[in-house]
């Protein structure tokens, strides 16, 4: 099964919702023009494409295989990743003072979602590398920058997180492993587990981030520090020196992303790995945030991008197959399952949810551009906000929705889905992973009520709901019946929103509030996906007027999103029912009796 | 040296060609457009030589709409040096096309000039035989294989029989076929150079080129639509079926 990248969803949805071109205006981003991005989307279509999706079901089969603490990975992944490299994909997003390209987030985020539809797995390496990178960049000295950025931007280096330990995984004040100074540097000890390509044979050098703690430490998150620990060491000529003491010990037998390894790490088995400290001393928890935020958006974007993939499989699947005499068929020849209204609904319900979830991906992507490049520091700081407050949504909300979609995805191939040689169950097994990694729904969700919504008072959540509304009296000037009808739904929804709102900021008791955190989750990523379902359905019915529109194509977005009005948006509301009248009773059975 | 090599902008392999309602051409309004892959073969082989020594320069010309451009920004993300286009809104036919390529060789004099063996929208395979003869350039067309020796070219040809090699002389026009090479993927940080490069724009009128064609197209029709086959149970019946149903023996 091939994959074949939607450029043409993508490139609209930057030009005309997104407003790449305002993007393109800010400092540094000069180049980011929308002819430019075009090209590059061109481009990397081709490359996932051609190159990573058919590496895809042999990463499945094959696996990563541990060898004696060597990692191998599947055949043909390392030649594929050297021509990654070769062509920079790597280093898109990267600061041009160490060898990248510069360009947006937004972009990246685009081009980061093909990577992931086309092979997940894959995918994964440079997204962690990208997190790693991200917090080198923003917090390590210039030396141990000079030292280790240039490499790992080429990606000829690759970065990993090491934060969880067997007793650490969601609580990271349990951290135990240490750091013991020895010169100008540290000797680092310790178990981590769940390392994402903590081990592997596509590049030169593995660049650890390690949380540990230092022998003087305080108790708890405050006594946590950030250490840089290479595979090799790196000599002061930039050459690699001799091997540190981390080694990987085994790899995880899991239920999906096989050809990703995902290693145990052993620290200091032989007197302790050499490490540098990143910043200052304890401060390490602030630091891998950095990377973490960056990170969860990345595992948003690969929430829609294998449920695209899942999408493109069943699709394709439909209009092949035949199957009992359809009711939307016109004669013989057109009776092929996608005209059983059922897998209509399938098909409608995939393809609108996972535009209204790489809508979201790219607007909170585009938000953190802002954020870091306008030059009003008002614009700037209401941006960052957005961006913070989108970042759980589009963690927590993409990947369980993108798990669905897989599920359904699928459904549509009947039996023959649950049959491996199908291809559509990997999707599935694969997407399963992206709601835990990285901050479990419920850790996005307690983040969404708590840092994000109540923290400030509900300032960054009014600002959203009040750009909604603004997006809804918009629609008010279009005397037409589509846009009428997703106006209505729209109002509902913002309404039934507002009033969890209200009783989420009104909570005093926090266990009330955590009770029902998923749904809210859950209800905003709904409510602000149909957002940017509804913005891009304005834009199509503007651009229409154009002369030489592709008024098919156009109407196609506003019915997608008519649809997702009418079957998704409700959902906003019975989540606000749920939020405002069912924390007590969820908390209220004795453990026991459970 | 210098390189010219010819890039044109055709529909997409992917998509689906459709007849126009009105059967006067192909549809191409909405539909994804990019540069004809046998093109594609010959840019490749023109860096290839470039970076190998043999070459100082790669330009990549194009005919045919302001959106062209974008055909030729897709060679120069893959490494051609500068571009020119001879902007023009008509369909012209490949004589048409051979006489402004004999503009530019005059214009640039190429010691080599690299096309794909035909484009797949009108698979015409005439332009690269058609400007050999009227620049007197050397000609080696179907090529699957280029080397240099000396001040000649060794080229292998793709013939029906099988391969043939000829030695040719500069400067000579090579036409790219399948199997000559594969080409890259552009690099990102070439794709953004691309910007830069220096892409020069002449409108048809300015060359003083006659493009007028003798030809004119009458109507373009979908090809019938196959009916499914039949299994027969003689040879006497398949006979009989060729001879009167099918009417070819």
């Amino acid at each position: 099964m091939t994959y074949t990248a939607p450029v043409k969803d993508i490139a609209f949805l930057l030009r005309h919702v997104i407003g790449l071109s305002d993007i393109a205006e800010l400092d540094g981003f000069e180049e980011a023009t929308p002819d430019l991005v075009d090209a590059v989307l061109e481009e990397s279509a081709r490359f996932t494409g051609d190159v990573l999706a058919p590496l895809n079901r042999i990463g499945d089969l094959q696996g990563s295989q541990w060898k004696e603490g060597e990692v191998s990975t599947p055949d043909g992944w390392k030649e594929a990743y050297a021509q990654f490299v070769e062509n920079g994909w790597g280093s898109l997003a990267f600061p041009t003072r160490f060898g990248g390209q510069g360009l947006p987030m937004t972009v990246a985020a685009a081009v980061q979602e093909m990577w992931h539809s086309a092979n997940m797995s894959f995918g994964l390496c440079p997204l962690l590398t990208q997190g790693a990178v991200d917090a080198i960049e923003h917090h390590a000295s210039d030396e141990l920058q000079q030292r280790f950025l240039p490499k790992m931007v080429e990606g000829t280096w690759s970065g990993t997180m090491n934060l969880t330990e067997p007793q650490a995984g969601s609580d990271l004040a349990a951290v135990r492993s240490t750091a013991v100074p020895e010169g100008d540097h540290y000797l680092i000890s310790g178990q981590k587990i769940y390392i994402t390509y903590g081990e592997h044979d596509l590049t030169e050098n593995i660049i650890h981030l390690v949380l540990a703690r230092l022998p003087d430490a305080p108790p708890g998150v405050k006594g946590i520090s950030l250490f840089i620990v290479p595979k090799f060491l790196v000599n002061d000529d930039g050459s690699l020196g001799e091997r540190n003491d981390v080694q990987c010990v085994s790899l995880e037998h899991k239920l999906g992303i096989h050809a990703s390894p995902t290693c145990v790490m052993s620290y200091g088995d032989n007197g302790g790995a050499r490490g540098y400290l990143v910043g200052k001393e304890h401060h390490g928890l602030v630091y891998m945030f950095t990377m973490m935020n960056q990170a969860r958006h990345a595992v948003g974007v690969e929430g829609y991008g294998i449920a695209e993939r899942a999408y493109q499989q069943a699709l394709s699947y439909a209009r092949d197959r035949k199957q009992g005499k359809t009711l939307l068929g016109k004669g013989e020849e057109d009776q092929a399952i996608i005209n059983h209204p059922d897998v209509r609904r399938i098909l409608m319900t995939m393809k609108s949810n996972i535009a209204a979830m790489r809508g979201l991906g790219l607007e909170c992507a585009s938000a953190f551009d802002r954020a870091r490049r306008h030059a009003d520091k008002d614009v700037s700081e209401r941006m960052q906000r957005r961006g913070e407050l989108l970042t759980p949504l589009v963690k927590g909300w993409s990947t369980e929705v993108g798990v669905e979609l897989c599920s359904l995805g699928m459904q549509v191939h009947g039996g023959m889905g649950y049959i491996e040689e199908t291809g559509a169950a990997q999707h599935f097994r694969d997407s399963r992973i992206a709601p835990i990694y990285e901050g479990t729904t419920a850790i996005q969700a307690n983040d969404l009520i708590g840092r994000k919504t109540a923290r400030d008072g509900g300032q960054g959540m009014g600002e959203l709901i009040s750009d909604m509304r603004a997006t809804l009296s918009g629609l008010a000037e279009h005397d037409q019946a589509d846009m009428q009808a997703i106006a209505g739904r729209f109002e509902a929804a913002i309404s039934a929103a507002e009033t969890a709102n209200e009783w989420l900021l009104a909570q005093s008791d926090a266990s009330l509030a955590a009770a029902t955190s998923v749904e809210f989750l859950m209800m905003h990523g709904y409510l602000a996906g149909g957002w940017m379902l509804i913005r891009t359905a304005e834009a199509a019915l503007v651009q229409s007027q154009s002369p030489d529109a592709d008024t098919a194509w156009l109407e196609s977005q506003i019915t997608l999103a008519r649809y997702y009005a009418e079957r998704m948006l409700p959902l906003v509301e019975s989540a606000s029912t749920i939020i405002t009248g069912s924390a007590a009773t969820t908390v209220s059975l004795s453990p026991d009796l459970l | 040296m210098k390189i010219i090599v010819g890039v044109k902008r055709v529909l997409d392999y992917n998509v689906k060609a459709r007849v126009k309602a009105d059967k006067s051409g192909i549809e191409l309004a909405n539909v994804k457009m990019s540069m004809n892959p046998f093109d594609e073969i010959a840019v490749e082989e023109a860096l290839r030589i470039k970076e190998a020594g043999h070459a100082e320069e790669v330009i990549a010309v194009s005919i045919g709409p302001t959106q062209s451009q974008e055909t030729i920004r897709t060679a120069l993300a893959m490494g051609a040096d500068r571009g020119i286009l001879i902007e023009c809104d008509e369909t012209l036919q490949p004589l048409a096309i051979a006489k402004l390529f004999k503009y530019i060789a005059e214009k640039e004099e190429p010691g080599l000039i690299v096309l794909g063996k035909q484009a797949i929208d009108d698979d015409a395979n005439q332009t690269g035989q058609m400007l050999s003869a009227l620049t007197g350039m050397s000609q080696a067309t179907f090529a699957s294989k280029v080397e240099f020796e000396g001040d000649h070219l060794k080229v292998t040809r793709e013939i029906d029989a099988g391969l043939e090699s000829i030695q040719v002389s500069l400067p000579s026009i090579i036409t790219a076929d399948l199997r000559l090479n594969e080409p890259r993927y552009a690099k990102l940080p070439n794709i953004m150079k691309a910007k830069k490069k220096p892409l020069e724009v002449i409108p048809v009128a300015d060359t003083g080129v006659d493009v007028s064609s003798g030809l004119s197209v009458v109507e373009v029709n979908e090809p019938p639509k196959r009916e499914a086959g039949i299994i027969v149970n003689s040879v006497a019946e398949l006979v009989e079926k060729l001879r009167n149903e099918a009417k070819v023996i």
